[in-house]
Order: structure tokens, then C-alpha cells, then sequence
């Protein structure tokens, strides 16, 4: 089978950075959106880890991953409470519903 | 036996793994045969986790009820540790089931459980929202994967760490990295607040 390459890592990263976005423009329910940018910002970290392995940039790769698992959390958590708000507003969680703003 | 007793255990061995690092790692370095079955472990456990993540992520994609996307992104971020475990980024995959599995979605499958009480609600996409988001999807994994493929990515190995990294990684997050270290725990703070206030300010 070879010995696995950075660009092994490169093209897994890809793939779930392309799932994610399909996620995020396919579903229409939030929560669904939300997991797509989780699985965007683990495609990112996935290349962050996989570049500071293989390109000896010693652990600033792993130090960033660390920030994006924290901002992921922190993301996470305002999201659900603005859905919850938007589900106390108009009972469902469709995006496509929420256009009270519209001019 | 509770669902965050299985978690616990399952985070406790992982925690034993991080520690004891990639037994394919604790060999003779230097070519030989235990190199080469190092080797292909390597190859083998990568497109096992790979392929695991993949399946999950186009599961997370195909599948149109929420729940079963949180099962698939739970697949995806438990393949994604054993990834970073294959990466000698043992203390990574430790918080990454600990922080994403343990807690990110934790509070995804509370928002499920939260807002579907209007039954089985299903959103369902229009086939051509679904068709051009296909098309785009497909065209930007086509141009990633050959760009990728274009450079030459085989030089430049860098030799494995042989202690875990959680000693280089704390003293970075101590010295480098002090700032945004702060700055994230003003931001944590910030948004304990804000998400506490957002979600109990529309309360009657």
C-alpha cells in the first residue's frame, strides 16, 4: 500500500471540507447547518495537524487545531442559543423561514 | 450502564493510548522488517479511519433526518481522532472526543431534542437546490484533489516525536501562543454569558 504522504491527509481533508460545505448548502434544518461547519472545521484541522507533521513546523500546527476545537465549542454553543430563540419565534428551524428582515 | 458512563470509558482508553502512543511508533527506527510493518499498519489504519471518516461525512451529506447527521458527525469525529492519533498528536485526539464528542455534540443533540417537537418535522431540500449544490460540491473536490495531486508531497518527513506533545503543547500555549490563549478564555467567558442570555431572553 505505500507509505502514507501528506497528501493522503491533504485529500481526506478535501473531501470533508467539500461534505461540510455540501451540508451547509443542501440542508435547510439549522442544527443540520451547524454540523456542517463542525465537519468544515475538522477538514481544517485535519491539514493543520497533518502540515505540522510532515513539514516539521514542530507543534504550532497541533497549537492551532487546539484554538479551532475551542472556537468550534464556543460557535457550537452561541448557535444553539440563538436556534433555540428562533425555534420560540416561529416553531421550526427552518433557515429558509427565517426571513423577518426581508425589505 | 448510561451513555456518558460508555463515553467516560471509551475517553479513558483513548486517554491510555495517548499515552502509550502508536505502538508501530516504539520500534527499531532504521529500515527493516519491523520498519516495513510499521509502515504498512500505517497505510492499513489510515484508509481504515479515512475510509471510516469519508462514509461518515457523505452520510452527514445524504442522510435528511437530524439525528441520524449527528450519529454520522459522531462517526466522523471519533474516525478524526484516530487520525490525529496516526499524526503523534496523542493529547489532540484525547480533546478532540473529550471537547467535540463529549461536549460540541452533546449540545448539538440537546438543540435536536429541543427544537423538534413539532413531530418527525422533516427539511426536506428542493431537488434543485439539492442538484446544484451536487454540481458545486463536486467541482470543488475535483479542484482541490488536482491541485493537490499536482505537488510533489513525498520530501520532508519529519521524524516522530518520541515523547507525547502535551509538554512542547502546554509550553507553547504558555509562551507563544499566551495571547490567544487569553483571549480564548475571555472569549469562553463571553460567550457563557451571551449564549446563558440569548437562549433565556425570549422567556415570558
Amino acid at each position: 500500500m505505500g507509505s502514507i504522504t501528506l497528501m493522503h491527509y491533504l485529500v481526506l481533508g478535501a473531501l470533508l471540507f467539500c461534505c461540510g460545505l455540501l451540508t451547509m448548502v443542501v440542508k435547510r434544518n439549522a442544527v443540520g447547518i451547524l454540523i456542517g461547519v463542525e465537519l468544515v472545521l475538522n477538514a481544517a484541522n485535519v491539514n493543520l495537524v497533518a502540515f505540522g507533521r510532515y513539514r516539521g513546523a514542530g507543534i504550532d500546527g497541533q497549537a492551532a487545531a487546539l484554538f479551532v476545537i475551542v472556537l468550534a465549542a464556543a460557535e457550537a454553543a452561541v448557535a444553539i442559543a440563538i436556534f433555540m430563540n428562533f425555534y420560540r419565534h416561529l416553531t421550526t428551524v427552518d433557515v429558509d423561514r427565517g426571513d423577518l428582515l426581508r425589505g | 450502564m448510561t451513555g456518558s458512563n460508555r463515553l467516560s470509558i471509551v475517553a479513558a482508553v483513548l486517554v491510555w493510548l495517548a499515552r502509550a502512543g502508536p505502538v508501530w511508533a516504539r520500534g527499531p527506527r532504521g529500515p527493516g522488517p519491523a520498519d516495513w510493518i510499521g509502515i504498512e499498519l500505517e497505510a492499513v489504519m489510515f484508509y481504515l479511519l479515512g475510509g471510516l471518516a469519508a462514509v461518515c461525512a457523505v452520510g452527514c451529506v445524504l442522510s435528511s433526518r437530524v439525528v441520524r447527521m449527528a450519529l454520522f458527525l459522531f462517526g466522523a469525529l471519533g474516525a478524526v481522532a484516530g487520525l490525529y492519533l496516526l499524526l503523534h498528536a496523542n493529547f489532540l485526539a484525547a480533546i478532540q472526543l473529550i471537547v467535540y464528542a463529549g461536549g460540541t455534540l452533546v449540545v448539538i443533540i440537546f438543540g435536536i431534542m429541543l427544537s423538534s417537537a413539532s413531530a418527525a418535522a422533516r427539511y426536506r431540500a428542493r431537488p434543485a437546490e439539492k442538484a446544484a449544490g451536487a454540481a458545486v460540491g463536486l467541482l470543488l473536490l475535483a479542484g482541490l484533489v488536482t491541485a493537490v495531486g499536482r505537488i510533489d508531497w513525498s520530501e520532508g518527513i519529519a521524524a516522530a516525536p518520541s515523547a507525547p506533545t502535551v509538554d512542547g503543547l502546554g509550553r507553547a500555549l504558555l509562551t507563544t501562543y499566551l495571547v490567544p490563549f487569553e483571549l480564548s478564555s475571555v472569549l469562553l467567558l463571553a460567550v457563557m454569558i451571551g449564549a446563558a442570555w440569548l437562549a433565556g431572553s425570549g422567556r415570558k
